[in-house]
Parts: structure tokens; sequence; C-alpha cells
């Protein structure tokens, strides 16, 4: 098996090589038949890497430690879910997927563009084929998953314990790395834009669609990653701006200001090179934060030596840099737009606002992942950037965009009527003026968190109107009833959707961060605490022996004030066999407004007495529900527009909208 | 036009320099080799044990004081084990007749498998059983390949966190030889 992947592999690297090869050499001669021979190739690739990924998964299934991977990060006893999970549970496995994803999106433009083309896609299937061969260099040298080893072991090691301990691991990866990797096809279309010369508006239409589906993945993603953190790490919070979780932040945060900026360029034909830039940003800061976190670069006890894929990925990220800045850089003359923002109080000054702020914090949390390497390199000290820096430094900036997000979307384009606007802020702000007061009364006296519940809420409202306003014209018999009156308005009503989501994320953010309690008690058995208002008792402990680990179950009763009982929370502590440490499992009794969380810190006399850290978390779940929220309205935005009717390309819409905007700018 | 090709080409001198920048200060960061970290472990001694050969007498650490000891945690199921191994065998060739003892602690492993594996694996030096993995809590292991190294006084001088290279443990244990009895 160990062979059948390897040839699986190289098969691809070939396949990819001559893709790329058939697309440049297709583009600049000028030859469809070999562009063609090209996009076909994307589906031999999907094929050759979906054979590849089916092989490391048959030989994790069938325990062949022949494959030093499969040693390494399975065993007998594992699971048969997380043996087929360990797939992407480390580094060499995780790139087969990372590659499969890619070969994926390729194949997904091949199939979009089999029939209308853009001028610009030979030579945006060139980037896409050049960036495969990337990875598949990689995958066939420095990395490779199907190494074999000499004398196979009778039993591996099994996956990380963390890893093994929560299905979570089942969907977070997946999502994360469809949301990184699906930047690579705005990246390749920016570039093919900048090469051709059309960097003028075409483009613009046939990536915005292809970055939101990405932007909802990479939302997912990062909401499933917290909610991993959460749910298996027992520390009781879900965001520990850890450089691994910021490198995913930073591309999110320039493709949110993207989304917003390509309108300015969609209605007003302005913002050209800015949009551009933007999506190769945020291809760049993907890659940079590939090289952090494969490239060893972060200091981690167990990152054994893998010292040569590094150099792979910072040669990998000085190319998009250079390529990508120095083909802006060149294209300058031509794309730059006159500046034309008539008002700052209107729609375009808003979006300029917002993409000043988003990059601001994206600047931010940058310098603050990226610092501890610039001292180590000048001074030699090993510093850590912890949380403070973060919080203090981002929280005045999320709360101008939540300040943006409220308001903006009443403001006209041009500014020409801005009555109208203010007439319909008085709702929302009367609420975020209530809301604000309602917290304050309640006790909370953090400024920032008074602030941040009524911009919240002055989203929430300000949005939510906007949706109903639209609904209303609906029903006053414009044509068709409330549900077309959406559908006609989808893309802006898509957008006041993530908007409320936003409202609800933000919300939760400030309640967790600013109004969470915690404590931590040893109790002995049928010894009981008071916390957050309930009474809680430790009830005993249950040794569990499971065939690849021992858990240790407490079981600790919840009672209310009033004696009735509230239910149990069954924190438990595991023992892995390849680790030395504990892994604990915390237990959550979640609510609607707030979560009782408890962890199994220590052990003594036999499991007589137990130490725990109970938190006691508001607001926890309105994050998750807003992270589905922002999605689910980004795949809204995303869907295609009335798919009954076949002649109808999405591009057509916008070629006429794209006509009237060239005649608009000049 | 009044964009002249000598202005896009300091344009592009621009970025070309501010990448060579950015890579040059990450390159930086590639350099450490995050094997080696300031244990807290070193300059301490080393906590004793008595644990029973896998196939011969029990050893005890203190009885060994006097000379250098290399310990090394390892397990069947550790691939970056098999990377050292014969590592750890050159160093045991070339420097028991100097006072110097390799042992492999094997860690949560079952006998069988380890047997097994110091046969394959053709492991010359002994090797004892960790049961219940008291020595690998006592010396703080965080997985395994581990190795430390003991001076003649029982005072851990390194400590290696994965696989070790013979050139680096030789070299360690030279100057340990070298700086005496103390």
């Amino acid at each position: 098996m160990s062979q059948l992947g390897t040839y699986l592999l190289l098969f691809a690297l070939a396949v990819s090589g001559y893709g790329l090869l058939a697309a440049v050499v297709g583009a600049k001669t000028g030859r469809p038949a070999l562009v063609e021979s090209a996009r076909r190739c994307a589906f031999g690739l999907f094929a050759a890497m979906a054979a590849a990924c089916a092989t490391m998964l048959a030989a994790l299934l069938s325990n062949d430690f022949a494959i030093r991977y499969v040693a390494d990060n399975s065993a007998l006893q594992t699971p048969t879910f997380f043996k087929a999970l360990s797939l992407w549970a480390a580094d060499d496995g995780s790139l087969l997927l990372w590659n499969l994803i890619l070969a994926g999106y390729i194949a997904a433009v091949a199939l979009r563009f089999r029939r209308d083309r853009p001028p610009t896609f030979p030579y945006a299937l060139s980037v896409l084929f050049g960036v495969q061969v990337f990875y598949l260099i990689l995958i066939n040298g420095p990395a490779r998953p199907f190494a074999s080893l000499a004398n196979p072991p009778a039993d591996g090691r099994g996956p990380a314990p963390l890893l093994q301990n929560h299905p979570l691991m089942a969907v977070h990866p997946p999502f994360l790395y469809l949301g990184f990797i699906g930047f690579t096809v705005p990246f390749a279309f920016g570039v093919a834009a900048l090469l051709t010369g059309r960097g003028s508006d075409q483009w613009v239409s046939v990536i915005r669609r292809w970055t939101l589906v990405v932007w909802c993945f990479l939302t997912i993603g990062l909401v499933l990653g917290a909610l991993w953190s959460y749910s298996v790490l027992g520390w009781g919070g879900y965001w520990a701006w850890d450089p691994v979780e910021n490198v995913a932040l930073l591309p999110w945060l320039m493709s949110t200001a993207f989304l917003h900026s390509v309108m300015l360029q969609e209605r007003r034909g302005m913002a050209r090179l800015w949009n551009i830039a933007l999506v190769i940003g945020a291809f760049a800061l993907m890659t940079f934060g590939t090289f952090l976190t494969r490239g060893n670069v972060l200091s981690s006890v167990h990152a054994f030596a893998q010292t040569s894929v590094g150099p792979a990925y910072l040669a990998f990220l000085a190319l998009v840099l250079v390529a990508g800045f120095g083909l802006v850089a060149w294209r300058l003359p031509e794309l730059r737009t006159p500046a034309s923002l008539t008002s700052a109080i209107s729609r375009e000054g808003a979006f300029v606002a917002n993409n000043v702020l988003l990059l601001a914090a994206t600047a931010i949390i940058l310098l603050g992942t990226t610092f501890p390497l610039v001292v180590e390199a000048v001074s030699g000290q090993q510093i850590t950037v912890g949380g403070p820096y973060f919080r203090s430094a981002v929280t005045p900036v999320f709360l101008l965009i939540l300040l943006l997000a409220g308001t903006a979307p009443l403001l006209p384009w041009r500014a020409t009527n801005r009555s109208r606007a203010f007439r319909r802020l008085r709702v929302p702000a009367t609420a975020a003026a209530l809301v604000m007061i309602a917290t304050a009364w309640a006790g909370v006296h953090q400024v920032a968190a008074v602030a941040g519940f009524g911009l919240a809420a002055l989203v929430f409202v300000t949005n939510g109107q906007e949706i109903l306003s639209g609904l209303a014209i609906g029903r006053r018999g414009m044509r068709g009833g409330a549900l077309s009156a959406l559908a006609r308005g989808r893309r802006r009503h898509a957008g006041l959707v993530v908007h409320m989501g936003l409202a609800l994320v933000a919300a939760g953010i400030i309640a967790s961060s600013s109004l969470a309690e915690q404590t931590q008690v040893t109790l002995k058995t049928g010894q009981s605490t008071v916390f957050a208002g309930q009474v809680l008792r430790y009830q005993g402990l249950h040794a569990d022996r499971q065939p690849q680990r021992i858990v240790f179950t407490t079981a600790v009763s919840v009672m209310n004030p009033r004696g009735g009982p509230a239910g149990t929370l069954d924190p438990r502590m595991n023992l892995y066999p390849a680790a030395t440490a504990p892994i604990g499992s915390p237990s959550i009794r979640r609510g609607i407004v707030w979560d009782l969380y408890a962890s199994l810190i220590s052990l003594q006399e036999d499991g007589r007495s137990a130490t725990f850290r109970f938190y006691h978390n508001p607001g926890v779940n309105w994050l998750w529900l807003g992270g589905l929220v922002m999605a689910l309205g980004g795949a809204a935005a995303a869907w295609p527009a009335r798919r009954r009717d076949p002649r109808d390309d999405p591009g057509a819409s916008v070629t006429r909208k794209r006509t009237a905007v060239e005649v608009g700018a000049r | 036009m009044s964009w002249t090709t000598s202005r896009r080409a300091r344009l592009l001198a621009g970025v070309v320099a501010a990448v060579a920048v950015i890579v040059a200060l990450l390159m930086t960061g590639l350099g450490r080799d995050p094997s080696v970290f300031a244990s807290p472990l070193v300059g301490r001694m080393a906590p004793n044990f008595t644990l029973p050969q896998l196939d011969g007498p029990p050893v005890t650490l203190a009885r060994l004081r006097g000379q250098i000891v290399v310990i090394n945690f390892w397990a069947s199921w550790c691939t970056e084990c098999q990377d050292e191994q014969a590592a750890l065998d050159q160093v045991w060739q070339q420097f028991q007749d100097s006072g110097v003892v390799v042992i492999g602690v094997n860690f949560q492993d079952t006998a069988g498998a380890a047997r097994a594996y110091v046969r394959t694996d053709a492991v010359t030096y002994p090797v004892v059983e960790d049961a219940g993995s008291k020595t690998a809590l006592a010396y703080g292991l965080r997985g395994v390949p581990e190795t430390f190294v003991v001076n003649r006084s029982g005072r851990i001088v390194k400590h290696v966190i994965g696989p070790v290279d013979a050139a680096g443990l030789a070299a360690e244990i030279n100057s340990t030889l070298g700086t005496g009895a103390r």
C-alpha cells in the first residue's frame, strides 16, 4: 500500500505538472485545444488525489504499520472512527487532505467554466496548477506520508490523545482547509487579471461568489475550532490568541474586507487595485499561516524535526508575495481609479471605513503574532505576546466595526438623501440605548462591555429592521409576495443576515469575556460547594478501562438553591498509554443564557477527594449560533441566482451592471 | 504617460526589498532546533530507580554511580525510537569500555512487543521495563523518545527530546568524561 500511495502521488504531480505546462503554453500561444486539455487534467488530478487519500484511509483502517504515518498516528486499539480521522490528525496526512481539497477546487473551477470562459481563465488555471504543483512537490519530497518502515512495529503509537478525545476533530480541520485552500481560486483569478491586463471589472464578477463560498467555509471552520477548544481543552474558554488561531483569523478578516470593498467596484468602479491587493493579501496570509504552523517555526516541545518543509513553505511565501504584489506594482498605472468619494457619510465612505478597520484589526493581530519572532531574531530572547495585548488593542477596533455594521446598511450610495437614514436609525438607536442602560443597571461596570452590548443590539435591530422593511415592501404588492421581495434583494438581505449573526457573535463574546465567573475547589466525596447560585456535590469516582485508554469519570450533582435537582456534571480524566500526563475532558451543561462548565483538575486519595474548576460562562452558545447564522447568510448570498433558467449566467446580470458602472464612472 | 519604466522598476524593487526583509526575519525562526530546550532537570540529581531487565537481573541507577549513564526512554510503537536505535547502539559499542552505560527504559509497552523489537532491531544494551510508568513520571517525560545523560556523580547533564544522533551524543559523553569525577 505504501508503494501504491507513493505512485499515486507521483502520478498526481505529473498530471498537475502537465496541466500547468499546457495551461501556460495554451494561454501564451492562444491555443484553445491546449487549454482544454489542461482543463480536463483537473479531473484526473482530483481522481488521483482521491485515490491516494483512499489508500491512506485503507492503510489506517487495516493497521498497516509498515507505513510510518500509520504507526505514528494509529494503533490497534484506536476506535475505527478515530482511525479514519487520523488521515488528517498529523502533518503529513493533513497535507494529503490539503492536496485533495485543492484538486477539488481546481476540478470545480474546471467544471464551472466548461463552456463560457473569461479571457483570464487559462491564466487562472495556470496559477491553480502552479500552486498544486508546489503542494504536490512537498508531499512527494520533504513530507512523505507513504514512507515505509524497515521493521514494522507490532502496534502503533495511536493518535495524539487530544485529537482522539472528541468527534469535533472530524469536521473542524476539513472546514478550515476548505476555507484556507479556497483562497487559491480568488488569488488565481486576481493574478490572471493582472497578467492579462484585464484588471478592470470583469474578474470581480468571477471571484466574488468563489470568495463568498470560501469565506463561509472559513467562518464555519473558525467557529468549529473555537467550539472544539471549548468542549475539549477544559480551560473554560474558546479563543486563546494562540498563533495558530490568529493566523486562521487573518485571512478571514482580509476576505471580509474584500467582500465589502468589492461592492465599491461593482457599483461605482472604484477600488480596483485595492480589491486585487486584498485578494492577493488574503492568499499570502493563508500561505504565511501555513508556513507558521507547519514550518516548525513556533515553539512546541513535541514538534519533532520536520525542518525540511519549513524552507519550502518560506520560499513559496516569498514567491507569492513577490509575484502577487510585484504584479500589482507593475499594473499600477492601468488600475488606478480616480478617487471619487463624494461624501464621507455615504455607503462608499462606510465601505472605506470598514476596510480601514478590518485591516487595522489584521495588522494588530499580525503584529502580535509575529512580534515574538522579530524579538527573537533581533535580541535572541524568547517572549510571548498574550491575550491582554490582543484584547486591549483589538477591542476598540471591533467596537467601531460593530458601530459601522449597525449604521452603514442605512446609508445611501453617494449620500444624496441622508435624512431617511437618520430617520431609520431612531428605533435601533433607542434599542441600543435601552440595552446599555439595562446592562449598566444590571451591574455591568466595564465601559467596553456596556458599549459592546449596546452596539450589538444596534447591529441586530438595524439589520433586522432593514430585512423587515424589505418584506413589507413586498407585502405592499410590488410584484410577487414577501418572499419574492426577499429573493429580489437577495444579496442585500443575505448581507443583513450575516450582520445579525455578527451581532449574536459579538454579544456572545462580550458576555463570556466580561461576565464569566470561575472557581477552583477540592471536594471530598459527599461534600458540596455553592457556585453561581448552584449547589455542586461531588458524588464519587468511577473508573472504566477501555481498550485504548482508562477513563476516570467523576459525578457531580447540580442542585438549584431551593434544593431541586438540576442535573449532573461528569468531568473526566483519560489516561492514554502513549502520554504520561492525563487528558481531561470537561463536562458542560449548556443553556440558552449560560453554561455551567466543569473540569477535573486532579484526583487525590484514590478518588475520595477531587479538585475541580467550575466556570459559569454566559453567552457562549450565542457565539455558536451567530457563527451559524453568518455562514448561512454568506451561503444565501453566494447561492446562484435564478437557477431555473439555464441561459441565465450569473455573469450576465453583472455584465449589465458593469456597463452602467462604467458609464457612471466616466 | 507619467508612468515611466524606471518608476515601475523602482516600485518592483521596493516590493522585492520588502519581501526580502520579511523572508530574512522568518528564516531566523527556522534556524531553531525544537529538540533542544532549557530542561528544568539539567543540573539536578537523576531520580533513582530499580527496574527489572527485560531478560536479566534488575538494574539500580544508584549502583552505577561513578559511571556515565545514558538513559533512553523508548517504546516499540515509537518510530522515532527506531530512527535513533542505531545511534544508541553505536555509542554503547564505542564507550562501554570507558565507563559509560546505556540503558533503554521501555515505556508503556507490552513485554512481547518490546522483546520482538529488541530482537529484530538488534538492541545490544540493557533494556529495563517501567511498568506503571513511575520512572517516566519521575523524569517528567513528555513522550518518547527522550534521552538523559547522567554524569559520574549522578547529575543530569543533558536532556534531549526526540531522536538523538550518534555524533552529538558522543560529543556530550566525551565532554562529560573530560570533566573528571565531578
